[in-house]
């Protein structure tokens, strides 16, 4: 491994901005937070998966994988990242690295043509070029490719070093990160700025998310100036350091990058979330006054209450009807990180009660605030083996599952409910307008006619005589014995 | 239950409705050796030949009394006899299905009591069965025809026996089959009756007439379908199962004639439905346990469903059709928690219409199917081709169901009764419904455009 490389995941893992980091002890400080993995027992993403996650909502740049096919033919297009506009970023580039080429150490040079080609075609603003395990490997050194090519043709060329082994999915968000800060953010300054310019980071715009908030941002007047990364244009990014304020959406992943933005450019930071109502209030809230702090007019206190009151009485009124349909129902929420707790206040609101609430990738604050909402933790749980997931579903442990795609097909086997509330969703749920989306999502899933209908015994499972037509059905017979048939 | 509603409108607006006497002819080509006869002017024939061949891809053995001015006016006797003669000259079939048009029946023509005058005279017509159903166009549509040609088949062709017959044919039972019904789909009620070592007649069989084979001669008849023989035997069946409740007529007949118990299912499509059919089979056999194949299939079924919930839950479907058809797919697709917010039949004489699961059902054309749709925000069409303007201008997936289905091929290859059937059936929906370009933007949600400062300024070029 590059000695730069490794600089950058160790300096990754002593985030002293992470909550999980802060929590631990000087010791467990230095062994780093690099789990290592279980053979046999791991199923998450690789860091390349997750540096490609953090960077591809980028939509005008192109995205080029350096490496053999797997990484990007496998995985390509299967994000609900949403542009406004330009289409690049869908487009999939890779090197595709043959044998002959790995053998003959040829990756340097396709990569460098590869580049060209791919300015030549499409005239990006920028190309992003990934690394993967094998081009680590052998030694491709990407950074002087990257450099040289920008140098030749008059394009920013950024390398993100990211290659799958070196650790998890969160590794590789905040690799990318680092990539931005290094390569990207403070190369492009704005030929306007605002005293309400933001940067929102770690909001990718699964679904268009981002523009279930936006209009709120534009009701206030507020400028997303540096979107890292949902529906961002490079510009935007290379802006980022013009901003007067950074809201954090997901904390663990690109935490790192806000506190070195504040570092550089004197931005403060603070971490919000758009899932669920409260949350939501609070992040406006904390966003207004940060900006009041930083110059702007004050007059955005007001104007934010009473935003956050007329919005909230509105989603309130568009939830009472659905009230009744999901009232008293049992909820089993598998995800992690902010969203074990955000969404969770929501739903008991409505009466629905939550069994239990995963706390994977969660940090110390998540856990103290899922205990303040429920009372205890003794609905916490970390992992469920799908086996467990499958049986506390089938017993009727709950009424629906809301997870990610992962668990999908354990309810489903199961013949439960199921809500998708990861990232890999394609309904989006952000905001007051989400909260209300996702409710009715609950609504339909736990209210589909089909639940009933497919529990119910097979015909040869009921125990009925042999040989006997069962009565009712004669043509001369009563029409409504078919109701339903 | 729902509501039917008749708008009070003079004018049709693109019918959705085919008329009775096509609905006579489809049922009439599923009797071996047929060649159904329309007793009116050759236009009446010309029209429904053209949608029987444009649908089924096939040669279709139509034929007409001609009615000229002067016949109407004096009576059409003379044409039907010299019909029947040219036909059995021509083409020796061994079957003639007779359908009334609305020119003969409006003049009011007694064609039952001409045809027994007839047949006494003419004793050289006796080796060809001639059926006769009153088929005005001005009464109902399509289904109503059909079941009406069934009604006369059975009245004509099955014997009036004793209880003693009852299921002397031990493993025989009857099928009755609704026009709803596709060849595949008969096809496939067929197979699942004879894996419970059941043997079916089908009546009228259009799975081995007009499912699309190529024949080692060519036939001015009917390719297929059932056997006169079969017909006379209906009696000696153990059961008589019937799929369509506009066939319920048709089965009182029969089993007031041949007193074999009947059980009606008003429609396949469906887990439950299918497992109601499946409850009598087992019984009808005397079978506790279902074969391998069959449980298979319902698992899948189930599995499918639950994949195609998320798709269908909640889905907005506009459907017309007639009362059967309409009632077997919104039945099967609010099962799986679809909203039928526009759903609109050919005709009223059918009560499974009250049981349709929508609140309302209007008894209209494709205008109003149109004008429901936009106005109850539909995210999906579902009725035959003619549909596919109102789909255009609305901009909605359109899925082909009923008569006439003229611009795609294979219809009757597309089954959606039974396990398997409603299995294809709900991944056709979903797929309709996953085919549409979901993909999100600024203004679905009220947010504004990004500042132009942000974009890039050359162009791209992107290759999709």
């Amino acid at each position: 491994m590059a000695q730069a490389l490794q600089a950058r995941i160790d300096a990754a893992f002593v985030e002293p901005a992470c909550g999980v980091n802060r929590s631990k002890s000087d010791t467990q400080r230095r062994k780093g937070c690099a789990k290592a993995l279980t053979p046999g027992a791991a199923a998450g993403g690789c860091a390349f998966d997750g540096a490609k996650i953090a960077l591809q909502p980028i939509v005008d740049a192109a995205h080029l994988i350096h490496g053999a096919l797997a990484c990007e033919g496998n995985s390509w297009d299967n994000r609900s990242s949403a542009s406004s506009g330009p289409t690049l970023y869908r487009t999939s580039f890779t090197t595709d690295l043959s044998e002959l080429d790995i053998v003959m150490g040829h990756g340097e040079k396709k990569l460098f043509r590869a580049i060209r080609e791919v300015i030549d075609r499409y005239s990006p603003p920028a190309v992003f070029v990934y690394s993967t395990c094998v081009p680590a490997l052998v030694g491709d050194d990407i950074e002087a490719v990257c450099k040289a090519a920008a140098e030749k043709f008059g394009t920013p060329v950024i390398p993100v070093n990211a290659p799958g082994f070196v650790g998890s999915k969160n590794l590789g968000n905040k690799l990318a990160g680092q990539a931005l800060l290094d390569h990207v953010i403070g190369t492009i300054e704005p030929e306007r700025t605002t005293t309400t310019d933001i940067n929102i980071v770690g909001d990718y715009n699964l679904s268009g998310e981002l523009w279930q908030v936006k209009p709120l941002f534009d009701r206030l007047g507020i400028r997303i100036l540096g979107s890292i990364t949902g529906d961002a244009r490079y510009r935007q990014v290379a802006m980022a350091h013009r901003a007067r304020v950074t809201m954090l959406v997901c904390s663990k992943a690109l935490v790192s990058l806000a506190r070195q933005l504040e570092e550089r450019y004197d931005i403060p930071w603070f971490e919000g979330s758009f899932y669920g109502i409260s949350d939501t209030s609070q992040a406006l809230r904390t966003l207004c006054r940060m900006l009041v702090e930083r110059g702007a007019s004050a007059d955005l206190l007001p104007r934010c209450e009473a935003l956050i009151a007329a919005e909230e009485a509105r989603v309130r009124a568009a939830l009472e009807p659905l009230r009744p349909r999901v009232a008293g129902r049992r909820v089993l929420l598998y995800t992690g990180g902010h969203k074990s707790w955000s969404v969770v206040s929501a739903l008991q609101e409505l009466g629905m009660e939550v069994v239990g609430t995963s706390m994977r990738k969660s940090t110390e604050s998540d856990k103290d605030r899922v205990k303040t909402i429920m009372g205890d933790d003794s609905h916490m749980f970390e992992n469920m083996a799908p086996k467990e997931m499958y049986q506390v579903l089938k017993s009727a442990g709950a009424d629906v599952l809301m997870s990610g795609g992962r668990s999908q097909f354990v309810a489903l086997k199961a013949k439960t409910p199921w809500v998708d509330v990861n990232q890999e969703k394609h309904k989006p749920y952000a905001g007051y307008a989400g909260m209300v989306k996702l409710v009715s999502a609950i609504d339909r899933a736990i209210n589909n006619p089909m639940w009933a209908e497919i529990r119910d015994p097979a015909p040869w499972e009921s125990r009925a005589a042999p040989g006997q037509v069962p009565s009712g059905r004669a043509a001369s017979g009563d029409a409504t014995d078919f109701e339903d048939c | 239950m729902a509501r039917i509603f008749h708008p009070r409108s003079a004018l049709s607006t693109n019918p959705l409705k085919q008329s009775a006497p096509l609905g006579a002819a489809l049922a009439y080509l599923g009797i071996e050796g047929s060649i159904p006869l329309f007793h009116g002017s050759q236009g009446c024939t010309a029209f429904a030949l053209v949608s029987l061949v444009r649908h089924f891809k096939e040669a279709i053995p139509l034929q007409t009394t001609a009615m000229n001015e002067v016949s109407t006016i004096l009576g059409g006797a003379e044409q039907i006899e010299e019909a029947i003669e040219n036909l059995r000259k021509k083409s020796a079939p061994k079957f003639i299905g007779i359908a009334s048009t609305a020119l003969t029946e409006t003049r009011g023509e007694d064609v039952a009591g001409e045809l027994r005058a007839m047949r006494a005279r003419r004793r050289d017509f006796d080796d060809t069965a001639i059926v006769y159903a009153a088929t005005p166009d001005f009464s109902g549509g399509l289904e109503e025809g059909w079941a009406r040609a069934v009604a006369a088949i059975i009245d004509a062709l099955v014997p009036d026996r004793g209880m003693e017959h009852v299921g002397s044919r031990s493993h025989q039972v009857t099928l009755l089959a609704g026009s709803h019904l596709t060849p595949a789909d008969v096809e496939e009620i067929v197979s699942l009756i004879r894996a419970f070592g059941l043997e079916p007649v089908v009546l009228p069989d259009i799975s081995t007439s007009l499912d699309g084979h190529l024949g080692d001669t060519w036939s001015g008849t009917s390719l297929g379908g059932t056997r006169l023989a079969d017909i006379s035997r209906l009696g000696r069946s153990r059961h008589t199962l019937v799929i369509g409740e506009s066939l319920r007529p048709a089965a009182e007949m029969l089993e007031r004639r041949t007193a074999v118990p009947s059980s009606v299912f008003p429609s396949l499509t469906g887990l439950k439905c299918t497992d109601a059919f499946i409850e009598t089979l087992m019984a009808i056999a005397a079978v506790r346990d279902v074969p391998e194949r069959v449980k298979r299939d319902r698992s899948r079924l189930v599995d499918a469903s639950l994949d195609a919930h998320f798709s269908i839950g909640g889905l907005r479907v506009a459907i017309g059709a007639d009362p059967d058809l309409l009632f077997s797919l919104s039945g099967a697709l609010t099962s799986l928690g679809a909203d039928i917010v526009a759903a609109v039949a050919t005709a009223a004489t059918n009560p499974v219409l009250d049981r349709v699961p929508a609140e309302e059902v209007a008894v209209a054309d494709l205008g109003e199917l149109e004008a429901r749709a936009a106005a109850a925000e539909a995210e999906i069409l579902i009725t035959h081709s003619h549909g596919r303007q109102a789909a255009a201008r609305l901009g909605l997936p359109l899925v082909r169901a009923g008569f006439p289905i003229f611009d795609r091929l294979g219809t009757q290859d597309v089954c959606r009764v039974g396990y398997r059937g409603t299995r294809a059936f709900f991944t056709e929906i979903a797929n309709a419904v996953l085919a549409r370009d979901h993909r999100p933007h600024p203004s679905d949600f009220g947010a504004a455009p990004i500042e132009q400062e942000f974009e890039h300024a050359r162009s791209q070029t992107a290759s999709h």
